[in-house]
Parts: structure tokens; C-alpha cells; sequence
């Protein structure tokens, strides 16, 4: 550890305002302030002194992904294996997800901080750390089969057109990665849905008899509400679906750290669970047909609700930043989700929909929210003056 | 003052760039994102607007000192709409395909922002040759930006340029797809932000002093 600060210490001049590479400054500065917490602190103004940052932060994000990620590598093993009759062991299925995975996600992160950097570059400002979270949520939320150029060029258009543009980490009105996948899903709709694109292997090669790749979700779409998956199977995560988003428990260990760590709103996944089961009962109530008649709380298993309810909705950028306005805005992720799920056939799964919806309509839920506060207080005010 | 004073000639070389209607005065928007999906509609869409703006500025200019002001745009939009009418019926006589593919947005000149904003703005207030001039430099302002966004949309969602495969085949053989964002009007506004980009970046005195 100290011979590598002194090696930095040593050639910090160069990259400093006159020396050799004065141009890569904000690359160095980004891999110094990686490996080392800055030892500068801001010194006007009103801040609150911490010991966690803003790549600490994201550090934490992405280690409570870990167990989905994880979880999903062995998924995609597991799933080639059910698909192809294929017996290996616990490991032989990690790995042989591992190496299928291991493209899109260095695909996904070359593209996208190439393109973080050369605009931080080309700006003079520091590297943000933003593209950490968002380059591993991108490989998680899509299918295994995605072409990796087509990756390449979602995550190119997510990171320019989703944050860029509107000047960077921080001030993304929407979430970049589900930019990004909602690109790939109006662009490619033939890669991003359909029972083919969720197994490795399954466009070239035909599956034994009797399996069929699609979704708990395409089947729901499709009215067969019979021989679905199982309770425990849609809890583990034992079906097909994007990398990341089938293990239910793997996604709730990272929601377990999040919420440990405070770095996600607990009122935000709270409220997005309330928003489902009470539209979902409310579906149940006037159950017109068999997708109304699904039990509520299957909407919370199916999908891509958990993930995006514990690492999406939870993006502290995105989301309001007004209490009760967490409320609003995740209360309106659930109900949007099961509205779309149950009443669009064209869309079987409404969770990124959902989400970027809200996060278009968060500044205004924050202004509302304040407005109604301005005004209670107001009120208050006046009646204590006329009394 | 000669037919083609260096005034005159600003009129027509000014909307093709530092006055562009839709990329800088953000006019006529909506039909630019609803005609471009394919080359050849937004060539005679944009061929049709020129027409429009050209002769309805010609024809309010030369009776602006009789229309009364209070009833002004009732006159214009008689004018505009003859004028309009007349341009769709050339195109059903004589490219009915393409005329059936615009459908309403010829119709939907008549409502063009461009067209009532010269006539409005230049016409009311200029000798016929300036205005007519000036319509037709918006028009093709208008129809230049036209062109670029649906030959961008047509080779990036289908493949194809006025109906022409030019994504070679091989191209599709190695797992290309046309990309189905392309044709939607959502991608159509973030091309015309993206022209907006490169104009404000090449023409810096585009960009608004803060």
C-alpha cells in the first residue's frame, strides 16, 4: 500500500496543471481518488464530514449486487443445462454462466467509461464515479443472449443521451442503465423478449422436448396461468429471466445491505411493495379475467420488480428527494407495474416503464410535496395571527 | 436594388443556417418528427412546404396593404389553405403512394408554425420579391433539416435510402438488425437535438449568453 502512494505521489506532478500529461489529469485523479480516499475535505459552507463518499458509496451498491450477480452466472449455467439436458456440478454451472456473463459486463463497462472519460476529458472535470453502479446494472437487466454490439451501442446512447448530455453523474434526470435497456427493448424487441433470448444456446440449438424458455411473465401474458412455476422456484430464482433479477433472495441480501448501510430509502421498497399489493388486490377484487385473478402477491415474485424496487427505484439521484414524496413516487412505481403487466399485452413486464415514468414525474412530486408544506405552514401562520 | 442584392440573398442563405426555423427557432417540429421515417415522404413533404411558404408569402405580401389588421390571420389562413390544398392535389394526381403515406400532414401545413410565423413576421412588412425570397429560404431551411433526419431514420431503421437496400446483405448475415428505435418519433427529436448539437458547436454565436 505505501510504496503504491509513493508511486503516485511521486508522478502526481506530471498530471498536474503544467506538467507532461496536464491532458490526463482527470484520469489520474480518478484512479488516485479510487485507490485512496482524498485527504481533502470541503471547507465552506454547511457539510456534513463523513467518512464515506461517493465511490465508497458506490462500493457498497455494488457489493450488495454481488449475490445477484453471483446467483445469476450459476442461473444461466443452470438454465443451459435444464434446457439441453445437461447434468455439471454447482461450480460446473457458475462457471459456465461466468463465461458467458464476463463479455457483457466488460463490454458494458470499456464502452461506458470510455465514454465517461473522454468527457470528463474533454470538460476538464474530474472522472465521476457514477458509471461503477450503472456498468454492472446494465449486464444484470438483460437477457444473456443480447449481441454484445448491440450492448455496446445501448450503453453508448444510455451514458450520452441519458447523463451526459444533462452534465453528468448527478444530474441524470432518469436512470441511465434502464436507459439503456429500454433502448435495446424499443430498438431490438426481437433480442429483448420472447422465449429464446433468456437461455444461452437456445436460438441455434433446439431445447429437449417439453422445455419451454419463456418467463413466468410471457406465460402470465399469454393467459397460461397453469403449470406455472413454483412458489419456492420464483423465490430462489430457479427460472428464466435477465441475469440478475430472478433470485428473489439474492436480491433481498442486497437490499439487507443497502438498507444496513443506509445508502437506499427504505420508504422507497416499502412503498413500491405497498403500490403492487394493493393495485394487485384491487385487480383480484374485479378479477375479469385469469391475469386479474393472479394472486397479489405473485406480482412481487415475478420478473424484474425485486430488482428494480431495491437497486433502480432506490437511485438516490432519480428519486424524489422530499420524504413523502418517496412515498408518492414508489407507491406509483407498484401501482404502475401492475397496471402494465395486467393491461398492456403489448409490455409484459411494466417495472422499467414504471421506473422511468416516476423518475420523469419525481421533480414534479418534490415540487408538489413542498408547495402542500409551504402552504400548511402558511396556514398555520395565519391562524395563529387571527387568534 | 438589384433582384439579387447581397440583402436579398441573406434571405435565402440565412434559414439554411443561422435563422434555420427548426433547428434554431425550434418551428415546425411536429411534422419534422411524424414525415421522416422515410426519405422520399420527407423530400415532397419538404418540396411541398417550400411551395407553401414561397407563394403564400408572394401572395400576402403583395395584398398586405389592404388586409385589415384585425382580421389578418383569417386572410392569411384562406391563402395558406387554398395554397395547401392545391399542393395536395398535385401530389394525389402525381405520387399517390407517397401522398397516401403523409396522409394528414400535408393537410397539416395549413397549421405549420414556419409558414403562419414568415407570413406573420416578413411578410406583412415587405415588398413581394424580399418575401417571396424569404419563404422560399425558410421552406428549404425547413426541408434541408427534413432530409437529414429521414436519411439518418430510413438507413438506420430499414436499411434503405428512397426505397433502396444499402445495408449490405453481409451486414445481416453477421447479426445486424435495423434498429426499430429509428422508426419511432422519439428518436426523430433526439436527431434533431443532435443537429442542434453539432450546429450550436460549429456556430458559436448560436449559443445563448448566460
Amino acid at each position: 500500500m505505501n510504496s503504491l502512494r509513493k508511486y503516485i505521489d511521486k508522478n502526481k506532478p506530471l498530471f498536474q496543471k503544467g506538467g507532461k500529461f496536464e491532458k490526463l489529469g482527470s484520469t489520474f485523479g480518478a484512479f488516485e481518488t479510487f485507490l485512496f480516499t482524498p485527504n481533502h475535505t470541503a471547507k465552506s459552507g454547511s457539510h456534513i464530514h463523513d467518512v464515506i463518499d461517493l465511490k465508497r458509496t458506490m462500493i457498497v451498491v455494488v457489493l450488495a449486487l454481488l449475490p445477484a450477480l453471483l446467483f445469476g452466472c450459476w442461473n444461466v449455467g443452470y438454465q443451459n443445462g435444464l434446457a439441453f439436458g445437461i447434468e455439471r456440478s454447482l461450480l460446473g454451472h457458475f462457471f459456465f454462466g461466468f463465461w458467458k456473463f464476463l463479455p457483457l459486463f466488460i463490454v458494458s463497462y470499456v464502452v461506458g467509461l470510455g465514454i465517461e472519460f473522454a468527457s470528463a476529458q474533454i470538460r476538464g472535470h474530474e472522472v465521476n464515479e457514477g458509471y461503477l453502479v450503472t456498468g454492472i446494472l446494465i449486464p444484470l437487466i438483460i437477457p444473456i443472449n443480447t449481441p454484445l454490439w448491440m450492448l455496446a451501442l445501448a450503453v453508448a446512447f444510455a451514458v450520452i443521451f441519458g447523463k451526459e448530455i444533462f452534465g453528468g453523474t448527478g444530474y441524470n434526470i432518469m436512470n441511465v442503465a434502464l436507459i439503456a435497456r429500454a433502448f435495446l427493448f424499443f430498438a431490438y424487441p426481437s433480442e429483448m423478449s420472447g422465449d429464446k433470448v433468456w437461455i444461452y444456446g437456445l436460438p441455434d440449438q433446439a431445447a429437449i422436448d417439453g422445455f419451454s424458455g419463456a418467463t413466468p411473465l410471457a406465460q402470465l401474458a399469454q393467459g397460461a396461468t397453469q403449470n406455472m412455476a413454483s412458489m419456492s422456484d420464483l423465490f430462489m430464482g430457479f427460472i428464466p429471466g435477465s441475469i440478475g433479477e430472478t433470485s428473489k433472495l439474492a436480491i433481498l441480501i442486497g437490499a439487507a445491505i443497502l438498507l444496513f448501510t443506509g445508502i437506499a430509502s427504505w420508504k422507497i421498497m416499502l412503498s413500491t411493495v405497498i403500490g403492487v399489493l394493493s393495485i394487485g388486490l384491487l385487480c383480484n377484487a374485479f378479477a375479469l379475467n385469469e391475469y386479474m385473478a393472479v394472486p397479489a402477491y405473485y406480482h412481487l415474485l415475478i420478473g424484474g420488480f425485486a430488482f428494480g424496487a431495491v437497486f433502480m427505484a432506490t437511485d438516490p439521484v432519480t428519486a424524489p428527494h422530499t420524504e413523502r414524496g418517496k412515498w408518492i413516487y414508489g407507491f406509483m412505481i407498484g401501482a404502475f407495474v401492475v397496471l402494465i403487466r395486467v393491461f398492456n399485452p403489448a409490455y409484459p413486464e411494466g417495472m422499467m416503464l414504471a421506473i422511468l415514468l416516476m423518475n420523469v414525474w419525481s421533480p414534479l412530486i418534490d415540487y408538489f410535496v413542498v408547495q402542500s408544506h409551504i402552504k400548511h405552514r402558511q396556514k398555520r401562520f395565519l391562524v395563529k395571527k387571527n387568534a | 436594388m438589384s433582384i439579387f442584392s447581397s440583402k436579398n440573398v441573406k434571405l435565402l442563405s440565412g434559414p439554411l443556417n443561422l435563422q434555420n426555423p427548426v433547428t434554431v427557432q425550434i418551428l415546425g417540429i411536429c411534422s419534422a418528427l411524424a414525415v421522416t421515417v422515410k426519405l422520399k415522404n420527407a423530400i415532397v413533404m419538404g418540396l411541398s412546404v417550400i411551395v407553401v411558404t414561397a407563394i403564400s408569402n408572394l401572395v400576402i405580401s403583395m395584398l398586405r396593404n389592404y388586409i385589415p389588421s384585425r382580421i389578418r390571420i383569417i386572410v392569411q389562413l384562406v391563402i395558406v389553405a387554398t395554397m395547401v390544398i392545391l399542393v395536395d392535389q398535385v401530389l394525389k394526381a402525381f405520387v399517390y403512394d407517397v401522398s397516401k403515406q403523409l396522409s394528414v400532414y400535408v393537410g397539416l401545413i395549413i397549421t405549420n408554425c414556419i409558414i403562419m410565423g414568415r407570413l406573420e413576421a416578413f411578410a406583412m412588412g415587405n415588398k413581394p420579391w424580399p418575401s417571396f425570397l424569404d419563404g422560399l429560404g425558410n421552406g428549404a431551411g425547413y426541408a434541408m433539416i427534413l432530409i437529414i433526419i429521414a436519411f439518418f431514420r430510413e438507413l438506420f431503421g430499414s436499411g434503405t435510402l428512397m426505397g433502396f437496400q444499402i445495408m449490405p446483405k453481409a451486414f445481416y448475415e453477421a447479426g445486424y438488425v435495423n434498429n426499430g428505435m429509428m422508426i419511432m418519433p422519439a428518436m426523430a427529436l433526439i436527431l434533431v437535438g443532435c443537429i442542434i448539437w453539432f450546429q450550436r458547436s460549429y456556430n458559436k454565436e448560436l449559443i445563448e449568453k448566460e
